[in-house]
Formats: C-alpha cells, sequence, structure tokens
C-alpha cells in the first residue's frame, strides 16, 4: 500500500460575519485507498486531539447520492475526476508530494456557514416555487392507466438524477444555477403528468432563482463538466425554449 | 406501561377499512386548528408531513442536514415492492403479506403487516402521479423485477436510484407546502428532548446547529420519523449522521423500546480497507442474481484468486443451501460469510472477505449483458476499490445495514406516550426479526403516505388537547436540562475525542451483539459498555464552544445516546435466548448449525421500559398471535 504525505490548503472561517483565510496543514501517512473524505477525517482527528477546531465541511451518505458533499479541491468542484462526487474520490488520484487547495463553493447565493459549509438553501426555496407537479396524497389513478414511452421515462429518470450538490453552481463564472433548474423542469417536461402546470413551473422556477442572486447563463457549460451526475446541457436547451414558448404563449 | 395494540377485530382483510370507519374524523375547518411536529424527512417523514398539510393540519417539519432532500432514504439503491400483480405471476395482497410475515421470522403484527401489503399498491399510484421516473418496459408500462429472493417480480425500481426518485417525490410534495405555507421547515437543527405534560408528547427540545441555540416547539403532537440506529456499530451502510438520540431521548421519556436486538447485516458490502475507515458501501443486493460466492477450501490461502484451481474453491453458499444458492436471505448468507471468515478461509488483506464472482456470467451471458446489468455497480466498486470486477472477482464481507427494532407502535403507530407516532425505520416495524429486501421503502411512505394521516386525526379528534405554548414551565425544565447536558459535554476537558469513543463501541457491539451472539459475549459487552461510557463522561475532548456551528459537539451527543442505547440493546439480545431473523443466538441452533426458533418461550415482542439513569430497564411483552399464517421453520435448503 502507498503511504503519501501531502500539504493541504484549507480554507478557514469561523462563520459568516468573519473573513477567511487558507490555512496550510502537512498530513502524512495517507494511504492510496482512503476517500477523500477519509483523509480529511484524519486531518481533523488529528486537530481535534491538538485541541484545535476540525475543518467543517457538509457529507452525509459518502455514496455519491445525497448531494451533501461538496468542496472546491483545485480548482475543481468535487476535483478533478470526472463523474464523482468528492466523497467517492479517493486518495490513489493524487500522488506523494501533492498540495491540495480546499475551499467552499463560491457563490453569491450559497454563503459561507462556516469553513467549507455552505448555506444551500436557495435550491429548496426554487423548489417551492414549482419545483413538483401539484397532486394531493390519494385519488390517483392506476399507476399503468397512463402508459409512458420508455425513452421519455429513461430521459425524465437523467434529468432526475440531479443531487443537488450545486457543483453546477460553483463551476460557472455567473454562479447561475440554470443546470440544477433544468434538471428538475426537464425531469417533468418529459413526463405526460408534468405537461398541466409546465409554462407555470419554468416561470417560477427561473423567477425565483433570479430572485435568489444567482447569475445569467451564457452558455459556457462549465456546468456540465463538473456535474457528478452528468447532467446533460440538453436539459438547458430545453428548458430555455419551454421558458420563451410560456413567455410567448401567456 | 400498557401495551394495547388496538388491532381492529374481524377479518384480517377487512381490518383496516373497519378501522377507518370507525375512526373519529375532524371537519375541514377545523384541521387548521391542529398543529404537528414531524421530526425527519426521509421517506417517512416527507410524506407525512406533506399529507397532513394538504389535509389542513399546520405542520413544523425537523431534520438536521441543510436541506431536507438529503435524509438518508436518499442512499436506497434496489426498490420498492407493491402486491400490483403486474407481471401477472401470482402475486397478491395475500402474498406480500404472507412472505413479509415469514420472512420476518414470526416476529411481526400480523394485522399491520397486512395493511403494509393492501396499502403498497397506492404508493406506487402516488408515486407515478408525483413524476418518479420508474423504469418501464417499451410497451410504456412499469418494469418490476425480482429482489432479495422473492419468488415474484413486485419490485419497482428507477435505475439504481429508487430512494433517491421516491424521496425527491415526498421531498417535492413537502416544498410544495411549504411554499403554501403549510409548513415550516427546520433544517440544521436536531431534535434533542421530548416533551412530556400531563402524559401526552406536546413538543420537542431542538438545537439549532449553525447557532447552537437551544429552542422548544409546541404541538398538538409529535411524530418521529427519524430512522434507524446502525449508526451504533461505527461501520454501516447507513450515512454518517444518522443516530439513534430521537428516539433514544423519547425512550426515556415514557416510549417503550421494542426489539432493539433486532438487526440486519447485510451480505453483499464492501469490505473495510483501513483503521481509516469511515463507513461501508453496499452493493446492490441484485449482483447475487449473476455472482457466484467462494472462498479457498485451505486456510490463509493467499494464492490470487486466478491462481486457485475449481477444485479448491468452496461455493459454500451453493453447496450449503442447494436450492437458493446464492440466492440465499440475508441474514443466512451473512452469517454463512461470517463463518468461513472465521475458519481462517476469508480473501483480501484484512482476511475479513469472500468472493462474489462473475467469470462465469462474463462467460455465459457475456461483458456487455453484465454490464448493463450491474455496469453502475461496477464502476463504483471500482472507483471505492481500485480493481475492475469484469477481469477480478469482487471482495463483499457482511455490514449493518437496518434495524428492525424502534420504538414500539399500537395498530395507530402510536408509541406507549399519547400524541407520540413513529414512523418508518424508527418504529419498530411490520418487519419482525428480519426484514425483506425493497420493503422498507414500502413501509416508511405507507406510514407516511397512507395510514398516520388517518390516525392522527383520530387522535386529535379523540383527545381533549388544551392549547399550550412553550411557555409552559415543562418546556423550561426539560430546556435546562439540555442545557445542563450540553454544558456536561463541553467542560470535561478531556483527551479522547467522539471519534474515538464511537469506533471503541462500535467494535464491543460487532464483535459481540453482531452477526452471532451469545450469552458470554453479551454479558461482557454488558460490563464493557458501562465502563466505555463512564470513560466517556470523564475523559471526553471536545473543542469550539456550544454557541456556534460544532460537528464534534454534535458527534459527541450523538455518541453520549448511543452508549446508552446499546446497553439495552445488548441487554435485549441476552434476554432472547432463541435465534430468530436477524438475531442469531449461538446457543440456539438446529443440529446442522441452523438458525432454530423458539416460538413456546419467545412469539412476542419485548418492549423495554426505561426506569432511570442507572437502573435496569423492565421488559414487557407484547405476545403475537398467527390466525393468518402458520407458525413454520423457514428454511431455505
Ligand atoms: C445503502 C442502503 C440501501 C438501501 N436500499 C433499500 C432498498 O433498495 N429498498 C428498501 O426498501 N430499503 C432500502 N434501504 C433501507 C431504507 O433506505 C431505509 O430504511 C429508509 O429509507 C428509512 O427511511 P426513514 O424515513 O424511516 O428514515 P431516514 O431516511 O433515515 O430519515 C431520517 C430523518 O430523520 C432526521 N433526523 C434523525 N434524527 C433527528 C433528530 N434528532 N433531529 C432532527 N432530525 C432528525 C434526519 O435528518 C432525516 O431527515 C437501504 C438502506 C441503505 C443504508
Ligand atoms: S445539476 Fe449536477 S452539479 Fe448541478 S446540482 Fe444537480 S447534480 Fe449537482
Ligand atoms: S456525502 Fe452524499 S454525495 Fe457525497
Amino acid at each position: 500500500m502507498t503511504l503519501m504525505k501531502l500539504t493541504l490548503r484549507i480554507w478557514r472561517q469561523k462563520n459568516a460575519r468573519t473573513e477567511g483565510q487558507f490555512v496550510t496543514y502537512q498530513l502524512d501517512n495517507v494511504s492510496e485507498h482512503m476517500s477523500f473524505l477519509e483523509m480529511l477525517d484524519v486531518l481533523n482527528e488529528g486537530l481535534v486531539a491538538k485541541g484545535e477546531e476540525p475543518v467543517a465541511f457538509d457529507h452525509d451518505c459518502r455514496e455519491g447520492i445525497c448531494g451533501a458533499c461538496s468542496l472546491m479541491i483545485n480548482g475543481y468542484p468535487h476535483g478533478p475526476l470526472p463523474k464523482t462526487t468528492t466523497c467517492q474520490l479517493h486518495m490513489r488520484h493524487f500522488k506523494d508530494g501533492d498540495v491540495i487547495t480546499v475551499e467552499p463553493w463560491r457563490a453569491r447565493a450559497f454563503p459561507v456557514i462556516k469553513d467549507c459549509v455552505t448555506d444551500r438553501s436557495a435550491f429548496d426555496r426554487i423548489m417551492q416555487a414549482g419545483g413538483f407537479i401539484s397532486v394531493r396524497t390519494g385519488g390517483t389513478p392506476d399507476a399503468n392507466a397512463l402508459p409512458i414511452r420508455k425513452r421519455s421515462a429513461d430521459l425524465s429518470m437523467d434529468a432526475a438524477a440531479c443531487i443537488g450538490c450545486g457543483a453546477c453552481v460553483a463551476a460557472c463564472k455567473n454562479a447561475s444555477a440554470m443546470l440544477f433548474v433544468a434538471a428538475k423542469v426537464g425531469q417533468f417536461a418529459h413526463l405526460p403528468q408534468g405537461q398541466v402546470e409546465r409554462k407555470e413551473r419554468v416561470k417560477a422556477m427561473i423567477g425565483r432563482m433570479d430572485v435568489e442572486g444567482f447569475g445569467n447563463c451564457t452558455n459556457t457549460y462549465d456546468c456540465e463538466g463538473a456535474c457528478p451526475k452528468q447532467i446533460p446541457r440538453r436539459f438547458i436547451n430545453e428548458m430555455n425554449r419551454d421558458f420563451i414558448w410560456a413567455a410567448l404563449t401567456e | 406501561m400498557k401495551l394495547d395494540a388496538k388491532c381492529p377485530s374481524g377479518p384480517i382483510a377487512q381490518q383496516w377499512d373497519k378501522h377507518r370507519f370507525d375512526m373519529k374524523l375532524i371537519n375541514p375547518a377545523n384541521k387548521r386548528k391542529f398543529d404537528a411536529i414531524v421530526v425527519g424527512t426521509g421517506l417517512a417523514g416527507a410524506s407525512a408531513a406533506a399529507s397532513l398539510a394538504e389535509l389542513g393540519y399546520k405542520v413544523d417539519v425537523f431534520c438536521f442536514s441543510d436541506s431536507p432532500r438529503r435524509a438518508h432514504s436518499i442512499a436506497a439503491q434496489g426498490g420498492i415492492n407493491a402486491a400490483k400483480n403486474y407481471p401477472n405471476d401470482g402475486d397478491s395482497v395475500m402474498r406480500l403479506f404472507y412472505d413479509t410475515v415469514k420472512g420476518g421470522d414470526f416476529r411481526a403484527r400480523e394485522s399491520n403487516v397486512y395493511r403494509l401489503a393492501q396499502v403498497s399498491n397506492a404508493i406506487i399510484d402516488q408515486c407515478v402521479a408525483q413524476g418518479v421516473p420508474f423504469a418501464r418496459e417499451y410497451s410504456g408500462l412499469l418494469d418490476n423485477r425480482s429482489f432479495g429472493g422473492a419468488q415474484v417480480s413486485r419490485t419497482f425500481y428507477a435505475r439504481g436510484q429508487t430512494g433517491q426518485q421516491l424521496l425527491l417525490g415526498a421531498y417535492s410534495a413537502l416544498m410544495r407546502q411549504v411554499g403554501l405555507g403549510q409548513v415550516k421547515m427546520h433544517a440544521r437543527t436536531e431534535m434533542l428532548d421530548l416533551v412530556v405534560i400531563d402524559g401526552r408528547a406536546r413538543g420537542i427540545v431542538v438545537r439549532d446547529l449553525v447557532s447552537g441555540e437551544i429552542r422548544s416547539y409546541a404541538a398538538d403532537a409529535v411524530v418521529l420519523a427519524t430512522g434507524g440506529y446502525a449508526n451504533i456499530f461505527y461501520l454501516s451502510t447507513n450515512a454518517k449522521a444518522c443516530n439513534a438520540t430521537a428516539i433514544w431521548r423519547a425512550h426515556k421519556r415514557g416510549a417503550g423500546l421494542a426489539n432493539p436486538c433486532y438487526t440486519q447485516i447485510h451480505p453483499t458490502c464492501i469490505p473495510r480497507s483501513g483503521d481509516y475507515q469511515s463507513k461501508l458501501t453496499l452493493m446492490s443486493e441484485s449482483l447475487r442474481n449473476d455472482g457466484r460466492v467462494w472462498v479457498p477450501k485451505a486456510k490463509v490461502d493467499k494464492r490470487s484468486p486466478d491462481q486457485i484451481p475449481e477444485s479448491e474453491r468452496d461455493y459454500y453458499l451453493e453447496r450449503k443451501y442447494p436450492s437458493y444458492g446464492n440466492l440465499a436471505p440475508r441474514d443466512i448468507s451473512s452469517r454463512a460469510a461470517k463463518e468461513v471468515c472465521d475458519e481462517g478461509r476469508g480473501v483480501g488483506p484484512s482476511g475479513f472477505g469472500v468472493y462474489l464472482d462473475f467469470a462465469d456470467s462474463i462467460q455465459r451471458l457475456g461483458k456487455s449483458v453484465i454490464e448493463e446489468r450491474y455496469g453502475n455497480l461496477f464502476e463504483m466498486y471500482e472507483r471505492i476499490t481500485g480493481e475492475n470486477p469484469y477481469g477480478v472477482p469482487m471482495r463483499i464481507y457482511p455490514a449493518p445495514h437496518y434495524t428492525m427494532g424502534g420504538l414500539w407502535v399500537d395498530y395507530n403507530l402510536m408509541s406507549t406516550i399519547d400524541g407520540l407516532h413513529v414512523i418508518g425505520e424508527a418504529n419498530f416495524s411490520d418487519h419482525g426479526a428480519n426484514r425483506l429486501g425493497a420493503s422498507a421503502l414500502m413501509q416508511g411512505l405507507a406510514d407516511g403516505y397512507f395510514i398516520l394521516p388517518y390516525t392522527l386525526g383520530h387522535y386529535f379528534a379523540s383527545s381533549k388537547l388544551g392549547k399550550l405554548t412553550t411557555d409552559h414551565p415543562e418546556f423550561k425544565r426539560v430546556e435546562n436540562e439540555v442545557n445542563e447536558r450540553q454544558q456536561r459535554l463541553t467542560s470535561m476537558n478531556g483527551k479522547r475525542t467522539p471519534d474515538s469513543f464511537h469506533r471503541a463501541l462500535g467494535a464491543i457491539m460487532w464483535e459481540k451483539c453482531g452477526m452471532a451472539r451469545n450469552e458470554r459475549g453479551l454479558k461482557e459487552a454488558l460490563q464493557a459498555i458501562p465502563a466505555l461510557r463512564e470513560e466517556f463522561w470523564q475523559n471526553l475532548k471536545i473543542t469550539g464552544s456550544r454557541e456556534e456551528y460544532n460537528v464534534v459537539l454534535e458527534h459527541a451527543g450523538r455518541v453520549a445516546d448511543f452508549l446508552e442505547f446499546a446497553e439495552t440493546m445488548c441487554l435485549d439480545a441476552l434476554t432472547r435466548t432463541e435465534s430468530c431473523g436477524g438475531h442469531f443466538r449461538e446457543e440456539s441452533h438446529t443440529p446442522d448449525g441452523e438458525a432454530q426458533r423458539d416460538d413456546e418461550n419467545f412469539c412476542h415482542a419485548t418492549v423495554w421500559e426505561h426506569l432511570g439513569d442507572g437502573k435496569t430497564p423492565m421488559a414487557h411483552k407484547e405476545s403475537l398471535t398467527f390466525d393468518t399464517v402458520k407458525l413454520t421453520v423457514r428454511s431455505y435448503k
């Protein structure tokens, strides 16, 4: 098993009201089999043992599905490996002697809470504006009463795979949330159940996105490359079409 | 403590209808006068909160993560069961009910399980209407697969992300209610205690995880949907923050805790790779459809797998359980893996692993078929281990995964504290001593969408609930207790981190109260746990202060509760001298080494009553009767 020595430059910020700065840490004996977060766990255990506060970062499932973990790693959201969340990034992709820079998502709509933890509740508020089909519990028709083309269901699932992590926002020079919003809009736009509220949904969600302070999309598509679930840009194009159509047919 | 399950009388198939008719209703205009607290936003909590709000109740919802969408339910991969019988292969409500009772090794309550099977179909309808993109056939109709050894195909799925899609459905419904102002969402807020006034649950005390502030909330009823306690083992497939604090605190306030020893150890997880290991990753059980499980026949055989000839391999599941083979149920497969590893025949660097080999299937079906079936799982395996499972066999080992035990509830999902309802994995569940694959999602959503909204209304309508606020002195008293506890945690200035205590506890539990248990080990655990707890309360080290975002303090509080929970769990395991489902007592086996149930003495749920710190809890029994399904031995030979 290969063991590495690493230099970590990590963003430390006490809370939302104070300024932050990078602090450098040395870590020896990093195993290639560790995940990136396990490497930070080891750092943190050492810090706590010394009486220093550990580095705060969001995480939970550590399986690439909850969307809690974030971290800009050497300038890449979720690190340099494609299709991979930070929690699924393993240290075998780094080498002995590496200097690794770790920071929070940077976006006006995602203020820092502490260290690398940010407030992403803006995504929840976009969802509240229209990220649903307005059915109530009960009284729904039999699930097979409405056949849906497999291709439509698959496309809907492609969009629905979004984990709400915010890497798309972090990757975008305008801090736009277009890919996230387009993924939710797209999930419903490809399903017959989603047609009734299609226009209202796209308008409401984009409207809320603007209110939350996310930037405009200038079609650079860094979001697509950073997205750990590879949500394709086509959903942005489709959403733009829907938005225009919704505005024109008002 | 009185245990009245309140099961309706009459033929089992009509009980739920009858009960719904007998329950009291609240007229629509009056619903807004009632409010409920829902703790947890997994499948159970999110579906319950949304449904209650739609009915017109005012709801306050809490979760510890930054967004309700991140609850642990999101990680479920395999699927959700329902008795739709779409494939026309002979499924029915009766069969799903029967399979669940039998799979649970006859340790669940028949009336509840029947109702679960009954409402299962409505769940699928509901989710489709919400826009959950389930897998479909070319006909446009829903696809099903068979799962976890079931003989019918009743599992609905959305790629390998069923839990995610179901949760996002429930979360969307919840967000809609937040937008409408019916629900107030409190994320990054952790419940630390329950407030009981005049014998009724009337509120909770929470900590705002960002500011550290301790606050109270009052309501007419409290619903706990706080998930399972498998993280008591430290290493489990659960998300890192899953914990038992909510149910343990409620238990200490009077809620009976049922069957805490029933835990499920899942056979197909990636083995641990080192001391830094933070959690274990589940590989979907579906892999066992095409993978063959084996270990070398010889002990400590360090040859690489391709150097071990067929004749020197032991396909032990196929050998021991010829009719089920590699698809033997979870508990049986897990124990068999432990056995061969304990014999010294385990593989991989630690010796705690067995092979799951796809070579035969790849040869028979072609790589592309295997890739189509399991591509994403193989990719995940390679990402974690750095090994390519198309070339070398996967290594797997069992890991704690799910907990069947939990707070005792009656037919209305109400605990032994009036007004405290418990749903999802947090209650002692319809799964008896062992849960079948794809049935937890079903139960969480059944509780949340289709059972609790009725039974909670009945509780409101049939109870005299005076209005009260958090100004009531009891709230202040509990708040003070919580503050004192927080103060104690932060003021020890000791040497050991909460994580180190958690790991130590996990090691004890895995060793003594894990896949196989015996009297000696459990008695040792019952010595070791209090000793560790004592050290915890003297030698704990916490950085930072209480008045800020402080993950070390958060973790410490959860570990403190696990350290108490563990003792009752071991006591329960010690008391239940039979083997059943996920609980295998080494002393109780058949001549050929299989689990031996003892229906004569243990056909009951054990419900523990807390009698005070330092006192042995008192055991109560809810005896279980099987009128519809006949008690039989579960055999998979
Ligand atoms: C890897 C994995 C795969 C699985 N796959 C399947 C599958 O394919 N099919 C299946 O049927 N089952 C599966 N299961 C089991 C199933 O996912 C869970 O049993 C189920 O999702 C639990 O849902 P829940 O709503 O009860 O709780 P959870 O989803 O665990 O939600 C708990 C909620 O409570 C909140 N909470 C907890 N404590 C507090 C507190 N003190 N204060 C505030 N909030 C609190 C949390 O924030 C969270 O929102 C799987 C489990 C795992 C681990
Ligand atoms: S679109 Fe991709 S990057 Fe953006 S939130 Fe969803 S999963 Fe994350
Ligand atoms: S921790 Fe859940 S996606 Fe990384």
